[in-house]
């Protein structure tokens, strides 16, 4: 009965989305504002009922239903308890039905919340959001109805994709999931406020946290994917330029931009349209990366179960509401007022700045991830990968880079060279510094050369911006942004130092011999079975030692699951503070030897530190806004007291 | 600025037409080799059970087409391509073949338990002359003339209607 209530709960909450549609419609019209009083509570109770569907799923994989066919196809009894709660959403049904459910809550809790824009505006936003929803509800309940009988009940399920039994993968999609829908809502509220013409500060100011906490999950999701492919594919890379990958870089290089650019409206009330495309665009690439890993039109190493049919369903989505709001875009963008000036030597310029260059590495990442369709199309295959990505990103990339050492020193509106003059030349000199001591004593290549000056650069300019303040009263945004342009800087510097200095060896080893990979001695000790819950394995014991230093020990598996039966490859990792030693046990090669793979990566793992870092400093930010507003409300109340009127 | 706004809705347009036209055209999934019409390059392959002799590419050359079967004793597929290869045989084709990754008892044993059509087999264990005859699986079937050329290349088990196909093409290599 269970399974049911959650299908009941889902139909009813779609029913609501159409409700809350059409109330919104008609209460935008003259007249309306009876029906419009329904909009806010219709999107609250979908949100519970999204909630208690989503729930009744979670149930069904915890107890292992097998009579319901998504539980079956995906998950075991003999399945780890948190991987049969990550199988709820280690498939298409499960996670779609996680997308409506999240979007249902943001939706839910906007209706709860948000009262300082015009309620036109507010009624048009949650129409919005009722349109995109509904379109899902659609999808999930006709296509992929994640709560479908299975008769008879089969005795066992047929277990998760073991590559998905994992810790980081239990976590990656759903902080995933609610960046990429959490950008919902600035779609919606880009399109409430073109249809309601309201684009001024307010409005910048309230969809700020919203995009600020989506971009918090997008940064953390894409920390955690990376570093969950870098460690169990076992190929040794942290960014593959896959087209699922891609299309989760591509939301978060949007909502970058929109994060600087809704600043700037928000603070000085300029980059109007700007802002509203980018809020468009940011939950358009959302979409277009589900359409993109759902449909299967392109051919990724993430294999997801796909299907036309399916992929025609979000296609259809796609052109009605990235269209539509493009559309709607087009028309109304004329009657938004440009805003307010600045000029080029300003923060808003440098900001500009930033946002072009995101704007274009996005384009440069769209059309390389396309491109293969393209061409597919007149019959040619090509494949697109890391000789177009890295130099082409590089050379918006590097540019912005230096403007983001430069930009955060600049005043708003007009500022002079001569007023940063000092601090600029101390950047160039840190830059220029670590470029020629790492040309003359390494001797790189040229993008990880440029990528080590620059990171040194950004590091030091990161800090800049609290020279002269008072560390105490520096407002938290502020500090915010110091954290998120350091993490950067360390991210660019792992990304750089594991670029240019990996050491990489292949070897078959018999047991006893001892292999040399850059400082590191590892000695393999043994190779046994072993035995886990679904899985049996050979693992090889190997002792490394650093420069000579006290071996540690670690244990690399070659892992064969059986249900369903795939070989997967567990990496042993030994993390020290300036990098990562990886080993990889392969199958064994003739006369006993073993296959053995060692990889030195210094400094690799500063590439997720700093993308923790830069979602730290995101969250600083988010808090620092939720403040301010929460300080700027009850003070808002107050006077209202004092006055003798009513709070608002 | 007036007219970018109505480019971007011209690309998202174009966009959205090649996502509807890709949609619509069959997925070709599998990986062709890229030496169809080639000569084999040159390989020798010790036996890989002690009762058929090893292969190299002299064999593959010398004047009468043969088909090259690639195959593995752990491979699901190649225990039911087994009955068309026999038949393949039955009607007189000569069968040569590459043991991928694999141990010589446990060819033994798949040979023994599904038939052996194969007049040699040889044994590839780091995949080598698979890869570089440009096959990415098991089983795939090449069909290779006097000359050592590759003619033709099957992927994935033989089914009964691919017998005749492959009987076809082994005619036109020149058996």
């Amino acid at each position: 009965m269970i399974a049911e209530l959650g299908l009941a709960a889902l139909w009813i909450a779609a029913a609501l989305a159409g409700l809350q549609l059409f109330a919104g419609i008609w209460g935008l019209r003259e007249g309306g504002s009876r029906m419009a009083s329904l909009v806010r509570p219709a999107a609250i109770v979908q949100a519970l009922l999204c909630a208690l569907a989503f729930g009744v799923l979670l149930l069904l994989f915890i107890r292992t239903d097998l009579s319901v066919a998504l539980v079956a196809k995906n998950s075991h009894s003999a399945k780890p308890m948190i991987f049969k709660l990550s199988g709820t959403w280690g498939n298409h049904e499960g996670s779609m039905l996680l997308w409506v459910s999240v979007m249902a809550l943001a939706g839910g809790l906007i209706a709860f919340l948000e009262r300082r824009l015009p309620e036109r505006t507010m009624i048009a936003t949650l129409t919005a959001q009722a349109f995109v929803g509904l379109g899902f509800y659609g999808f999930l309940l006709l296509s992929s109805n994640p709560f479908e009988r299975l008769s008879p009940t089969p005795a066992e399920g047929m277990g998760l994709n073991p590559l998905l039994q994992d810790v980081g993968l239990a976590m990656h999609p759903p902080t995933l999931y609610v960046g990429y829908v959490g950008l919902s809502v600035a779609f919606s509220f880009a399109v409430g406020a073109l249809l309601t013409r309201q684009v001024n500060p307010d409005f910048a100011k309230v969809m700020r946290p919203w995009v600020l906490g989506a971009w918090i999950f997008l940064t953390l999701g894409l920390t955690a994917g990376s570093y969950w492919a870098y460690y169990e594919l076992g190929w040794g890379g942290w960014w593959f330029w896959d087209p699922v990958e891609n299309a989760a870089l591509m939301p978060w290089l949007a909502a970058t931009a929109l994060l600087h650019s809704a600043s700037v409206l928000a603070s000085r009330d300029a980059l109007r349209a700007w802002t509203i495309m980018l809020g468009v665009i940011a939950f358009s690439m959302s979409m277009l990366g589900t359409f993109l890993v759902r449909s299967g039109i392109l051919t990724s190493v993430h294999a997801f179960a796909v299907d036309p049919e399916r992929g025609t369903f979000i296609l259809a989505l796609l052109v009605l509401n990235v269209g539509g709001a493009l559309l709607l875009f087009a028309l109304r963008a004329g009657t938004i007022s440009e805003g307010q000036r600045f000029s080029v030597l300003s923060r808003e310029g440098a900001l500009v700045v930033n946002n072009v260059a995101l704007s274009a590495i996005l384009g440069i990442v769209l059309l390389g991830t396309l491109y293969p369709l393209l061409t597919e199309a007149f019959d040619v295959k090509v494949s697109v990968g890391p000789p177009y990505f890295n130099p082409v990103g590089a050379i918006f990339f590097l540019p912005m880079l230096v403007v983001l050492a430069i930009g955060p020193l600049l005043r708003w509106r007009r500022d002079r060279f001569e007023r940063i003059q000092g601090p600029v030349v101390a950047i160039a000199v840190v830059g220029l510094a670590v470029l020629a001591g790492v040309f003359f004593i390494a001797g790189i290549a040229l993008l990880p050369l440029l990528g080590m000056a620059l990171a040194a650069a950004v590091a030091v300019a990161s800090f800049m911006p609290l020279r002269g303040r008072s560390l105490r009263r520096l407002p938290l945004p502020v500090w915010g942004m110091v954290v998120a342009h350091f993490g950067v800087a360390v991210a660019l510097f792992g990304m750089a130092a594991d670029t240019a200095f990996q050491q990489e060896r292949l070897v078959a080893a018999q047991v006893g011999d001892t292999v040399e990979d850059g400082p590191w001695r590892v000695t393999l000790n043994s190779v046994e079975p072993v035995a886990g819950p679904n899985w049996t394995a050979l693992e090889a014991t190997l002792s490394a030692s650093y420069k000579g230093g006290e071996p540690r020990v670690v244990r690399p598996q070659a892992r064969s699951f059986w249900t369903p039966p795939q070989e997967t490859s567990e990496a042993a990792l030994l993390t020290r503070w300036n990098g990562q030693l990886y080993a990889v046990i392969g199958g064994e090669a003739e006369g006993g030897r073993w296959q053995l793979r060692l990889w030195w990566k210094p400094f690799v793992t500063w590439i997720w530190y700093g993308g923790v870092l830069i979602a730290f400093g995101g969250l600083l930010a988010l808090i620092g806004r939720l403040a301010g507003d929460l300080r700027r409300r009850s003070a808002k109340e107050q006077i209202a007291v004092r006055r003798g009127t009513a709070a608002p | 600025m007036r007219w970018f706004r109505w480019i971007m809705l011209a690309l998202a347009a174009a966009l959205f037409g090649l996502f509807a036209y890709q949609l619509t055209q069959p997925k070709d999934e599998f990986v062709h080799s890229a030496m169809i019409g080639e000569t084999i390059p040159a390989f020798d392959l010790p036996p890989a059970v002690p009762d058929r002799p090893g292969l190299s590419s002299v064999h593959l050359a010398d004047g009468q087409a043969k088909l090259l079967n690639v195959f593995a004793s752990w491979c699901v597929p190649c225990a039911a391509e087994a009955p068309n290869l026999a038949r393949l045989e039955a009607a007189g084709a000569n069968i040569v073949a590459v043991a991928i990754r694999d141990r010589p008892e446990d060819v033994a044993r798949f040979l023994e338990a599904y038939g052996n059509p194969f007049s040699r087999i040889g044994k590839d264990d780091i995949s080598a002359v698979q890869l570089s005859i440009g096959s990415s699986g098991v089983p795939e079937t090449f069909v290779i003339d006097g000359a050592g050329i590759i003619r033709y290349q099957h992927l994935g088990d033989i089914r009964d209607s691919d017998v005749s196909v492959l009987l076809a093409e082994l005619r036109e290599a020149g058996a």
